[in-house]
């Protein structure tokens, strides 16, 4: 089964409150802990007919999302109870934003309100009951930015303290299909990591070894950022940008981390067409754990000229003779670009070569 | 006299608690409340200045760019950069997609679905609403969701992605438009306008913008635009009298949106709704109270305040602080713009009133789509290829700063010192900040707190829908409130 051909006509009856025990829906309670709301506005960009639309082709039904439902002040604790109470089935907790532990671990800096309990006792009290438990985002999944020092509000992840496991739920939590979370990393994750993981669950088509150690879904983390970076030329040539807006390749002076940070971020289209990298901007790594504790984000860190940060598996010695063979090798066309906001010279075949060059003739050869 | 709590109270962005102090079926007090804490002022703290420009925008998802640009107007203000006229443009362009695509999710997202409730059945237009705008499940969705995601394309062309972008510089943006891009971004706004035009107007925006009074409206929604979303609403507010709710306490305030070449698309002001009288906002004179906030007292003013938590100070209940402007509360947001840029069918909601209402809030919402739509068309136009998107920054001075821009919900202030080239001190305050600020030392209430006051809220208490409708006029954004 790929695809629910329920689908459009379905609504009204999808809304009722029954308990939701017999049906063959996927339930999902979308909560947002310490939240910027940012991961929900992208998932909102996804789909043809719109995500609310897409999720109902899935057979995949919000129990309540904060954003989204009807459902608010008691009607919503009410929905929150018959979970709470098992009298509704819970397929899968998505939680977006970071655990907020303090003040002094009682979880105040984040209440849900209306029901006198902190967001923390609430994720602790629903993520045993649910089938699946999904971090969207950074935050949710590793602490992300209200992590970053002094961590004011003792922040962290569902199962993760920045690289660090354990977090808000243990490291050693598994959800009822025996999965630890499920880590939709990035800041904000693509719509399409979003979406995609949660038509897999509900397909039960995502397993422990779709996962990588982070718990990000492979479906995006067997990528680096780097992969498809339309800078690529000047990366292989070393011909770098020095100030912002400049064409060349981020790594060596802006700071970028496109090498280092998964994600297939420069082989999907973000907003019809961009990524970070595309538009001129340093991958920060919002993949990564701990990605907020970068001091300076548009500087590359360098050692005796080298940067410190090298590609994620390459050995040091091979790239710096790489490096100063490829710079010594870099044509005037990739040079000169590298240094300019838009292309300021074309592809052309430079003056040592003609038309159809590569096929020299036998004469030619002789000379 | 019963004390009424309301929450979680949804289809806003981020964390809302409400406490109703209730008396014969009418509201006599209201306190609001930031439930969310994330600490960003602690975070800027010590990190490089332009560290900023990727923290401060992740203090919201749903105006990143605001957050960005007001990030990038406190740098701008210390470096002394010139920004390439091109980059102002680009940066005009995706901070206007971003509030079309704010106001637009607050319309069909998170407003309209009130009234596809079943309180109404009964009312005339109540099936008709909740076909088409039942939370989840309304046919608008299909068409509105799909219209928003196209037009924040604009975002991957200029700055990358939305939300969290990294494309905004004191000099300009990251990234320079080509023709084809320029093309790209055209060809998206005939999209855009094309489904503002059919769906959410039912007529040209020219039409719209043209509006001159509420008895305009009123013919244009019973004629040229009848089959519009736009005129669905105005017919339901007019059976429900959504104009004669939610008064706001009498003072507007915009900071200037879209600075341009050529400065201000809506200019700056502070409207008394009371006298009309019209003057230029002292920014200087703002101040925060937090003597009901879950904060240890410091300085009043942003430029020289911190923020330091106190969950235990006795009488707080919001971890906003209360910002006033000379002493007085002040509502921010689209109604505040139209009204201080004069457009005259806001004007004459508000003479009509004397306040700020529900109707107003939402009408100048929409309004603003149209406006915002054509002020794209013509910037698009402003561009010019040949010419730098971004200038090389300047030296980053030591000093205190401030830097305001409109957001979706109103103006947005960043005040930041640097020593050293890092952040000494960094204050926010965010539009939703003033909105829904709780009661200062001398027991004024916030905005929101006073367009509660007297509110009939009947038998149903808590559940009254005439409650959903106030709150939510407001399009508040509780992620920025506290930060």
């Amino acid at each position: 089964m790929v695809y629910n051909p329920r689908g459009e006509t379905e609504t009204a009856a999808a809304m009722t409150t029954t308990t939701n025990r017999e049906t063959d829906e996927f339930a999902v309670l979308w909560l947002q802990a310490g939240s910027c709301g940012g991961c929900t506005m992208s998932v909102l960009e996804r789909g043809g007919a719109g995500w609310l639309e897409e999720l109902r082709r899935f057979g995949i039904r919000l129990l309540w999302h904060p954003s989204l439902s009807e459902e608010t002040g008691a009607e919503a604790r009410a929905i929150l109870a018959r979970i709470e109470s098992g009298e509704d089935r819970l397929d899968a907790l998505v939680i977006e934003g970071s655990i907020l532990r303090g003040p002094e671990g009682t979880g105040r800096y984040d209440m849900l309100a209306g029901t006198g309990r902190s967001k923390l006792d609430w994720v602790r009290a629903l993520a045993p009951l649910a089938g699946h438990c999904v971090a969207i985002g950074s935050c949710a999944a590793f602490g992300g930015v209200p992590a970053g020092a002094p961590d004011p509000t003792d922040a962290c992840g569902l199962q993760y303290t920045a690289s660090e496991a354990g977090g808000a739920l243990g490291a050693d939590y598994r959800s009822r299909a025996g999965l630890p979370v499920v880590n939709v990393a990035g800041c904000a994750p693509h719509p399409g990591w979003i979406m995609e993981t949660l038509a897999a669950l509900s397909l039960r088509r995502l397993t422990a070894a779709d996962v990588d150690g982070f718990g990000r879904p492979r479906l995006f983390a067997d990528h680096l950022a780097h992969h498809g970076c339309s800078r690529n030329e000047f990366y292989e040539f070393k011909a770098s940008a020095e100030d912002f807006a400049e064409r060349g390749c981020l790594m060596e002076h802006l700071g970028c981390k496109a090498t280092q940070a998964v994600g297939d971020c420069n082989q999907r289209a973000w907003n019809g067409g961009g990524s970070c990298t595309q538009a001129g901007s340093t991958c920060i790594a919002c993949t990564s754990p701990g990605f907020e504790a970068t001091r300076g984000f548009h500087h590359t860190p360098k050692i005796g000229g080298i940067p410190v940060g090298l590609p994620l598996d390459m050995p040091k010695a091979w790239f710096v003779a790489l490096a100063a063979l490829s710079k010594s090798a870099t044509p005037a066309r990739v040079r000169e670009n590298a240094r300019s906001d838009r292309v300021a010279r074309g592809p052309a075949p430079s003056s040592d070569k003609r038309s159809g060059s590569e096929k020299r003739t036998g004469a030619e050869k002789a000379k | 006299m019963s004390r009424l709590v309301v929450g979680p109270f949804n289809r806003v962005e981020g964390d809302l608690e409400l406490t109703l102090d209730v008396e014969g079926g009418v509201v006599r007090e209201a306190r609001v409340a930031a439930s969310l804490y994330r600490g960003f002022e602690q975070l800027l703290l010590g990190r490089p200045a332009e560290d900023a420009l990727v923290i401060a925008p992740r203090v919201c998802g749903i105006c990143s760019v605001s957050q960005s640009l007001a990030a990038v107007a406190a740098l701008r203000a210390a470096q002394g950069t010139e920004p390439a006229p091109n980059g102002l443009i680009a940066a005009n362009l995706a901070h206007a997609a971003e509030n079309i695509a704010d106001h637009l999710t607050h319309f069909y997202v998170f407003f309209m679905p009130d009234f596809a409730r079943a309180a109404y059945a009964g009312r005339g237009w109540q099936e008709a609403a909740e076909a088409r705008f039942k939370a989840v499940s309304g046919a608008a969705l299909r068409e509105a969701l799909p219209a928003r995601a196209r037009l924040l394309e604009t975002m991957g062309l200029i700055a990358g992605k939305w939300p969290h972008s990294l494309a905004f510089r004191p000099g300009g943006v990251t990234r320079a438009l080509a023709l084809g891009d320029e093309m790209r971004l055209v060809a998206l706004l005939a999209e855009f306008r094309g489904f503002i035009e059919r769906t959410l107007f039912a007529a040209p925006i020219e039409a719209v913008i043209a509006l001159s009074s509420a008895k305009a409206l009123d013919s244009f929604v019973e004629g040229d635009g009848a089959a519009g979303d736009f005129a669905f609403f105005v017919r339901i507010a007019r059976d429900l009298r959504l104009d004669e709710l939610g008064r706001g306490p009498g003072l507007l305030m915009s900071a200037g949106a879209y600075l341009g070449p050529q400065g201000h698309r809506f200019p700056a002001g502070l409207l008394d709704t009371a006298t009309g009288a019209l003057r230029s906002p002292p920014l200087h004179a703002i101040e925060e109270d937090v003597s009901h906030s879950f904060m240890r007292d410091t300085a009043a003013d942003p430029a020289l305040a911190e923020t330091l938590p106190d969950i235990h100070r006795p009488g707080a209940y919001s971890f906003a602080k209360a910002p006033r402007l000379e002493g007085r509360a002040v509502e921010v947001g689209a109604v505040a713009r139209q009204a201080v840029a004069g457009h005259p069918l806001i004007r004459d909601c508000l003479a009509r009133s004397g306040a700020s209402d529900v109707f107003a809030r939402i009408v100048a919402r929409l309004l603003e789509i149209a406006l915002l739509t054509q002020a794209m068309d013509e910037w698009t136009r402003d561009l010019r290829a040949r010419e730098p998107f971004c200038a090389t920054d300047a030296p980053l001075r030591d000093g205190a700063v401030a830097g305001f821009v409109e957001a979706a919900r109103g103006a947005l202030g960043h005040w930041a010192s640097y020593r050293g080239g890092q952040i000494a001190r960094y204050q926010i305050i965010a539009p939703t900040t003033w909105n829904f600020s709780p009661r200062d030392s001398a027991g004024r209430p916030g905005p929101l707190e006073f367009a509660l006051q007297g509110l009939e809220v009947g038998a149903e208490g808590a559940s009254s829908v005439a409650l959903q409708h106030v709150v939510r006029s407001f399009d508040p954004c509780m992620v920025c409130t506290a930060h």
